[in-house]
């Protein structure tokens, strides 16, 4: 028989805290992961750490170059646009626009999916096949075409945005999770819970959602990943957030015209975008490695 | 003596899908009707595809019979399908313990469900009578805190056992339970099953491919072949002189 070492609090991990292990050793995706966190904080703490507000003007400092610049002033770290505006102020805020309601989208959807395709997953027959299939007609167009065709009915604006978003990732979200449930529930030890007494609720709240949480993490990112692209997409087409809204996208294509002017109000919010979906997608990545790792030994 | 679970003329039937929309039945058991007593082993063998499994889930309850009743001391557990849900005393082992137990809980986790789930006892005595099963099956009580994963496969077993035995079953099912051990940690747990064996009175269902065991712990055998039974008898008798040619077959291999 194996030996093992039984008063050892070390080796006595619980699955999550296995995950959690690993996870550090990954270093590009624990540093995805701080500058996940960070987005997440300044998305939700943006008005109050903002230096100015997002629409004040100082007309004494207008195309200001960042401050590291010779002509730039301290006072603008980031440096102002055409009407003066401080860009750092609105790149906070835009935080709360671009990345705060990709991840309200993305959780809306991971509701909703898990929702319904964990219906899908544990009924039979006809109405699995309805409850799986709703929305599939979505599927054959691009997310960000869809989300234009849901505009063009609703008109342009952040929140028809935000329900375009949500109904051109739902059915990729209930497909995973179905397809989850089900090979979960073909497994043995449900078998075995079902036989000790448990009831569809006890399978699915003790025996599979314990086991699959974290691979529903995985997807969220992914989902969450394609939220920011499309919200910011659509700012830029000005479809979705309106010019003095500072979302990403909208400051982009605000400041489009100026690119030559003053290069900073184009560079700054596309590096932001770039950050966001990479530590985004760092995560996702990481924590999909870590469970396959985890799940081979 | 009576008998302590009688099974009579069990039968299953499957649909299975052949073409887009016709549907084929095939029986997998026809039939089946065998009774043993308290404290007695009964072991069931064939080949692939033979049933076995089939006949392991419908007696734990796992699948539900089409016609044929399953009486567990006189009363009716199963009768055409209907099943008496309160019934736990016929519990079942699975062939890979690994799978069978679920890896995101902690042991002591797992038993207390099953026993919220089938008694009323409060947490006080819960967590005595998992002790009590613990030490019973060669565990320790250190072992509750533990998760599926830091086991040895021959200690999952273990797991797998006091899981079955902690509602105090009457019977248990062992499903090719035996089969994926190495030889050293096989015999260890089947000495721990014939000694609760002698201690509790329980009955073993063994269904399993190993022919040097069945003639070692079992004292009745069932030959299945294509979900009907070839044999049935005293397995010393089957063994000494097989009547049919499968039966010949099957143990001279």
């Amino acid at each position: 028989m194996a030996k093992f070492n039984l008063f050892s609090e070390d080796a006595n991990k619980s699955p999550l805290a296995r995950l959690w292990r690993k996870f550090k050793n990954n270093h590009p995706a624990l540093v995805g992961l701080w500058v996940f966190i960070a987005f997440c904080i300044l998305a939700a703490t943006a008005p109050f750490l903002a230096p100015y507000g997002v629409n004040q003007q100082h007309s004494d400092a207008l195309l200001l170059p960042p401050s590291w610049n010779e002509m730039g002033d301290v006072r603008f770290i980031l440096g102002t646009d055409d009407l003066g505006r401080d860009v750092l102020s609105r790149l906070m805020n835009g935080a709360t626009y671009t990345f705060g309601l990709s991840v309200v989208a993305a959780l809306i959807t991971t509701m909703i999916g898990v929702l319904v395709g964990t219906f899908a997953g544990i009924s039979k027959g006809l109405r699995a096949s309805f409850l799986n299939h709703l929305l599939d007609v979505t599927l054959s167009i691009p997310s960000l075409l869809l989300a234009i065709i849901i505009i063009a009915i609703l008109g342009p604006g952040l929140m028809n945005t935000v329900w375009a978003i949500i109904l051109a990732l739902l059915p990729q979200f209930i497909h995973s999770i179905r397809n989850l449930i089900v090979d979960e529930l073909g497994k043995d030890y449900v078998t075995a819970y079902r036989l000790d007494g448990a009831s569809n609720w006890h399978i699915l709240s003790r025996g599979i959602f314990p086991n699959v949480y974290e691979y529903i993490v995985v997807i969220f990112t992914m989902a969450l990943s394609t939220a920011i692209l499309d919200i910011a997409a659509l700012g830029f087409l000005k479809l979705g957030a309106q010019p003095p809204t500072t979302e990403w996208g909208a400051i982009l294509a605000e400041n489009l015209g100026l690119i030559y002017l003053a290069p900073w109000t184009v560079a700054l919010p596309g590096v932001l975008l770039f950050l966001a979906v990479l530590s985004t997608n760092l995560v996702g990545d990481g924590l999909r490695k870590v469970l396959q790792a985890r799940k081979a030994d | 003596m009576q008998p302590l679970l009688k099974v009579q003329a069990l039968s299953k039937t499957f649909n299975i899908r052949a073409g887009l929309f016709n549907r084929k039945k095939f029986e997998v058991l026809k039939n089946i009707s065998f009774s043993i007593g308290k404290g007695e082993t009964i072991a069931i063998i064939g080949e692939t595809g033979s049933g076995k499994s089939t006949l392991a889930k419908l007696l734990v309850g796992a699948y539900s019979a089409d016609s044929g009743q399953i009486l567990l001391e006189n009363n009716t557990i199963e009768n055409n399908g209907q099943r008496d849900a309160q019934c736990r005393y016929i519990r079942m082992i699975f062939q890979d313990s690994a799978t069978s137990l679920n890896p995101a809980l902690t042991i002591a986790e797992m038993l207390d469900d099953c026993l919220k789930f089938n008694t009323d006892f409060d947490q006080a005595q819960r967590s005595e009578k998992i002790d009590s099963t613990l030490l019973k099956v060669g565990l320790l009580v250190d072992h509750q805190q533990y998760y599926p994963h830091m086991f040895s496969i021959g200690q999952l077993q273990r797991v797998a056992l006091a899981r079955a035995l902690i509602l105090d079953p009457k019977v248990v099912v062992l499903d090719e339970a035996l089969s994926s051990l190495d030889p050293s940690v096989r015999a260890q747990i089947v000495n721990l099953l014939l000694k609760l064996q002698l201690e509790t009175g329980l009955t073993y269902i063994l269904i399993t491919h190993h022919l040097s065991l069945v003639r070692h712990i079992s004292d009745q055998l069932v030959v299945l072949n294509k979900g009907e039974i070839v044999e049935y008898g005293d397995t010393e008798t089957i063994f000494q002189s097989p009547q049919s040619k499968i039966t010949q077959r099957l143990l001279s291999c």
